[in-house]
């Protein structure tokens, strides 16, 4: 029995031990610290990617990024616990309260876009587009328990039941769809099936003939076979999200930047401000290749001048 | 002679419900494993296990999330084995029956069935008073312990209650006290459940994400943590950030991920299994 124990204890040891020499990369006159880094799960995918290539240039910089959702991570950074916040919407005054609160000053940078796709089942073959106005109508709060049909939207559309599927309230997905479309951030109806997790919301659509659902582009992009687009008319004539008409300003209401808020304490790290400087210099091809829609050039170029602006006046005036 | 037939009949019906209810439950789970096993193993390789995590899905691997689970899984130990232990011998041994210790024993029992996010919530609270601790394996490892403590509590008494009375009545018998009596006589007895239920504890505290998440695990971890103070990530939120990615990569990564973190815990159960057997020959 004993031996067990003293063998249990030697085979943890030496996990621990093994895994503590893991990387020990000698670099000097390169930068060093930590980043920490908190926020949406929607602006992860394109963080995670930067912070990747980032570690290939500077490798002693240690970037940990989290995933407590856009409302979690200005929690922390308020705190001042997190050097930079992924947020997929702009800070809440709310929000700002608690920074001004805490003295805590932070400078804003748009990294992408993020389209949001409107879709339904291959299977539909009646849906051509939907209109703003006929969104509202079927997602806002007034709708529960009475837009129940597909014909209650459009006389030709069949009698039969609508489903819907939709990011859960927490995400800052549904506070952007909501308020494009409803008019007011976080109020919907309650009667549809919510997922925080996209795959299944795709699942759900792909099942049913009579679905229809929102979600981010990317998740659109990756399932083109088993589900269908449908384009919004804003009032211009019915438009599909993509990368031109996204950009283009086309695509509305369901198109959004997303952002870093970057607290101003933490410029004053050396890695802090090569890695913001990295972001902004990289976010183009990343976020492309994660399956969001990188910003114009000139928009880029905008936050790499707002970026070094303010460095150049925080040192004057720090020091 | 018709109700007998009758009762017959409900017999060997009631037989057959009981071989679809057995069976139900492990057909779930073989179709469950063999689903992951078809989607996960093609990509499971040593690189997967060494690799850091990545924005492409071929090239990320488990490596960092995978010793965050190994710290975590330590460091719970350290914390909740002596204190589970420790209340167990004294729920058992020392307490006056009475309604005092009933009230500790419903409590205890209740406290095993809390779901593990309400622990997430009560680890937050407290860290938060040590900012500099705040999603560390420290806070982390702390807020499993609280989990599995009760856990291993009941476990463990059940272990040393199972110790037959004539081992202890022998031990006083020869003028032990009650402490050398337990030390010598009762826990050497009770080992081996009290480390099945040790074991089962901790392959629950592997699988586990939710709390860590609340108190400030990461997703995204490119080095393997020095000290309990770092930051961390570990094999459940690896996987749950992998599933709810839009790309079909990801979700083989996630299966791939699956299959280790069964692998870890099975053969903990398996270990525990063990354990139990070859405690029941020594004391039957």
């Amino acid at each position: 029995m004993k031996k067990i124990i003293y063998l249990l204890t030697l085979a943890l040891l030496a996990g621990i031990y093994a895994c503590n020499n893991g990387n020990s990369n000698e670099n000097t006159g390169k930068l060093s610290g930590n980043i920490k880094i908190d926020g949406s799960s929607t602006v992860y995918p394109i963080t995670e990617a930067v912070a990747e290539e980032f570690r290939n240039i500077q490798p002693e910089v240690h970037v940990t990024i989290g995933i407590s959702g856009t409302g979690g991570g200005f929690k922390k950074f308020g705190r001042g616990e997190t050097d930079i916040s992924d947020a997929s919407r702009t800070i809440k005054d709310s929000e700002k309260e608690v920074c001004e609160k805490n003295n805590i000053h932070y400078i804003e940078l748009p990294v992408a876009y993020d389209g949001m796709a409107v879709v339904v089942n291959p299977e539909n073959d009646w849906v051509d587009h939907f209109t703003v106005e006929e969104l509202k109508l079927l997602w806002s709060p007034e709708a529960q328990d009475s837009i129940l049909k597909w014909n209650q939207i459009r006389p030709e559309w069949p009698n039969k039941e609508i489903h819907l599927f939709g990011p859960g309230t927490a995400s800052g997905t549904y506070d952007y769809f909501t308020h494009a479309i409803v008019g007011k951030s976080s109020s919907s109806r309650g009667d549809y099936t919510a997922s925080e997790d996209d795959n299944v919301l795709v699942q759900g659509i792909k099942n049913d003939k009579y679905a229809l659902g929102f979600f981010g582009l990317a998740y659109y992009e990756e399932n083109k076979s088993i589900l269908k687009l449908v384009p919004i008319d804003a009032g211009n004539g019915a438009v599909s999200p993509s990368a031109k008409t996204v950009l283009s300003g086309e695509y509305t209401p369901l198109s959004r930047p997303i952002f870093i808020y970057v607290n101003t304490n933490a410029a004053e790290k050396p890695e802090v401000v090569k890695f913001v400087e990295f972001y902004l210099e990289n976010a183009k091809q990343l976020s492309a290749e994660v399956g969001y829609i990188p910003l114009q050039d000139e928009k880029y170029a905008a936050s790499k001048k707002k970026f070094s602006d303010f460095l150049k006046t925080h040192k004057k005036s720090g020091k | 002679m018709i109700s007998t037939k009758k009762n017959k009949i409900i017999d060997k019906l009631f037989q057959i419900l009981g071989i679809i209810s057995t069976f139900f439950g492990l057909l779930l789970l073989a179709v469950f494993i063999g689903f992951i096993l078809y989607q996960g193993l093609g990509r499971l390789n040593f690189d997967f296990i060494t690799a850091l995590p990545s924005r492409i899905p071929e090239r990320a691997g488990i490596y960092t999330a995978l010793a965050g689970s190994l710290w975590i899984l330590a460091l719970s130990i350290i914390f909740s084995v002596p204190l589970g232990i420790a209340a167990a011998i004294y729920l058992e041994e020392y307490i006056p029956e009475g309604k005092f210790s009933k009230f500790l024993e419903i409590n205890i029992s209740n406290l095993a069935g809390v779901p593990s996010i309400i622990y997430g919530l009560l680890g937050l609270q407290i860290f938060s008073m040590f900012p500099g601790l705040n999603g560390s394996l420290l806070a982390g490892a702390f807020t499993l312990s609280l989990l599995i403590l009760p856990i291993i509590i009941v476990a463990a008494r059940e272990a040393i209650r199972a110790v037959p009375s004539s081992i202890k009545d022998a031990a006083y018998a020869l003028g032990a006290t009650k402490w050398q009596t337990i030390r010598h006589q009762t826990l050497p007895a009770a080992f081996g459940g009290i480390m099945t239920g040790i074991i089962l504890a901790l392959s629950r505290a592997v699988g586990e994400a939710a709390p860590l998440i609340v108190v400030g695990a990461m997703a995204y971890v490119p080095f393997v943590p020095k000290s309990p103070i770092d930051q961390y990530s570990v094999l459940p939120i690896q996987i749950f950030n992998w599933i709810s990615r839009p790309q079909h990569g990801f979700v083989i990564n996630a299966a791939a991920g699956i299959i280790v973190l069964l692998v870890i815990t099975f053969s903990m159960n398996a270990l525990a299994v063990y354990l139990r057997n070859k405690n029941q020959k020594k004391f039957s």
